[in-house]
């Protein structure tokens, strides 16, 4: 693969041997201005399960997700990542506004090369998906905020990744397209069942979705708790209003208050 | 509303203004001004007979336009190559926009058409002459504009395309031109203005080979013409307007299905 000509990320590294698909070891971040982002954090992430992450806002989630990437190196700690096919996915759609929904999700495959006729075919596959076969010519513009995400989704998907990263995918849509893409977002996992970090301010997004919720505290992040999700897959869209998902909402919420004093 | 009424109000209102003008006109050139010194302002009808229904004079001014055209659009398309070239040269490697920027500020500020004649001293007084003008003057805000749109990628683009191993090539030609694309073109539709400026003004100090409009527009004024110096005036104006609105359509044409200001325009004609 090439150099990155930028100069730019640091590629963590990456143990294939090892059974996590990406694990954090007193993972420490502090930026030049001095301020601590995250400080010691731990975190595993087995193939095929979904981890999420809650947290204040400016607790350093997102810079969790970035030194995974790579994107942003680590002042202290160990991290590995055990897989090359890392799918990433923005808080914004970041498609780009020129291209077509069928050319944005080609953009990832262009990038790396594959043939016409892949790309062709990987994106035909994933739109359909997506739901969004009706819309391959559509520029970005005219699609609604739900619809840009599923574009940003399938173009992800487009590169089949082991490891999937979730960056707040859901916080600028309104309530009711953030469930629908939470339930969509759940059969994806089921049919490709990728491994994943889902980080999110949603307490009823990350226990309908993952296996693990980790709460990080208010900045400097520290891993302030560690609940496991107990419902087994598939999760009917009902489960989010049962008793027992309420009790753990609550013990979850209960616990990111302590972390925010 | 009906299309026609519509219609009505989208022309309608600048329609009356262009009517209020020329009555306007009219007014001045014969209640306000002596006979003997209506040549100041003919009225209209003379304008539009001597200047442009009169073959020999229409010949003369369409040649000359024609002339002004071409210098200004030769200068706007070198200026246009130059501009965006140097703005990804700047944007590629820091010490290029260090070095050389604050020379093209510099040639922002100096007043290009004082320099005229010391290029006419230089370079003779020939179309090539007029052309460099028109690229000193059109070639700042492309530049600018052209830098601006390179450097206004959205940060998580750039993240996704590092991400991904993009070349500095692909990250060039896949994300950072088409982004600039818009503000290339605002940059072209000022510069397409300055370049008729420059082709007419400049000629106001060539006065020699073959004749732009702004030699005739010197010429007619010396020689009292006003009916033909009033038909240069006009097409001048719209040799600029025609630029303009050319640079506009085609800005709308290229990014008009994307770019939100282009679209917002559309919806606002």
């Amino acid at each position: 693969m090439a150099v990155d000509g930028m100069g730019l990320p640091v590629t963590p590294v990456r143990s294939a041997g090892a059974s996590a698909m990406l694990e954090f070891r007193g993972v420490r971040k502090q930026f030049q201005d001095g301020t601590v982002a995250i400080a010691g954090v731990d975190l595993v992430v087995v193939p095929g399960k979904l981890v999420s992450v809650v947290g204040p806002s400016g607790c350093g989630k997102s810079t969790i997700l970035r030194i995974a990437t790579g994107l942003v190196r680590p002042s202290a700690g160990v991290v590995s990542v055990a897989t090359d096919r890392v799918g990433y996915v923005f808080q914004d759609s970041t498609l780009l506004p020129w291209r077509t929904v069928q050319a944005n999700v080609e953009l990832l495959t262009e990038l790396h090369g594959l043939p016409r006729d892949e790309r062709r075919r990987r994106a035909d596959e994933v739109i359909r998906l997506v739901g969004l076969e009706g819309f391959k010519g559509h520029r970005p513009r005219t699609l609604s905020g739900g619809m840009r995400m599923r574009v940003s989704l399938a173009r992800a998907l487009t590169m089949a990744p082991e490891l999937f990263l979730f960056d707040e995918p859901f916080s600028s849509l309104d309530e009711i397209t953030r469930q629908r893409l939470g339930d969509e977002l759940q059969l994806l996992y089921l049919t490709h069942g990728f491994a994943g970090v889902f980080v999110t301010h949603s307490v009823t997004e990350a226990i309908f979705l993952t296996g693990r919720v980790l709460v990080l505290s208010q900045r400097p992040g520290r891993i302030v708790g560690n609940f496991p999700v107990q419902f087994d897959y598939p999760r009917p869209p009902a489960i989010r209003y049962s008793a027992d998902f309420a009790r753990l909402a609550s013990e979850i919420s209960e616990c990111l208050r302590r972390g925010e004093q | 509303m009906s299309p026609i009424r519509s219609r009505l109000g989208t022309f309608g209102p600048p329609l009356a203004v262009f009517l209020l003008v020329i009555v306007g006109w009219y007014g001045v050139s014969y209640l306000i001004l002596d006979p003997d010194r209506r040549f100041l302002l003919p009225p209209p009808h003379a304008v539009v007979l001597i200047g442009f229904l009169d073959p020999t004079n229409l010949t003369e001014l369409l040649d000359a336009l024609l002339l002004s055209a071409a210098v200004a659009g030769t200068g706007l398309a070198i200026a246009a190559a130059i501009g965006i070239a140097t703005a990804i040269v700047m944007s590629q490697a820091g010490w290029v926009e260090r070095s050389i920027y604050p020379y093209f500020v510099v040639l922002q500020t100096i007043p290009v058409l004082a320099l005229v004649p010391l290029f006419g001293f230089w370079l003779g007084f020939g179309v090539e002459c007029r052309v460099l003008v028109c690229v000193l003057i059109a070639l700042f805000p492309i530049v600018a504009n052209t830098l601006f749109g390179l450097r206004s990628v959205d940060e998580a683009h750039h993240d996704l395309f590092t991400l991904h191993r993009a070349s500095r090539l692909t990250r060039l030609v896949k994300l950072q031109l088409p982004t600039a694309l818009p503000s290339i073109f605002t940059g072209l539709r000022i510069s397409a203005g300055l370049a008729v400026i420059g082709a007419i003004v400049g000629d106001f100090f060539f006065k020699q080979g073959d004749p732009g409009i702004g030699i005739l527009i010197d010429l007619y004024r010396q020689r009292l013409q006003s009916e033909q110096l009033f038909a240069a005036v006009i097409l001048s104006s719209l040799l600029g307007v025609l630029v303009f609105t050319a640079c506009g359509w085609l800005s709308r044409r290229v990014v008009g299905g994307w770019h939100s200001s282009a679209m917002d325009r559309e919806a606002m004609r």
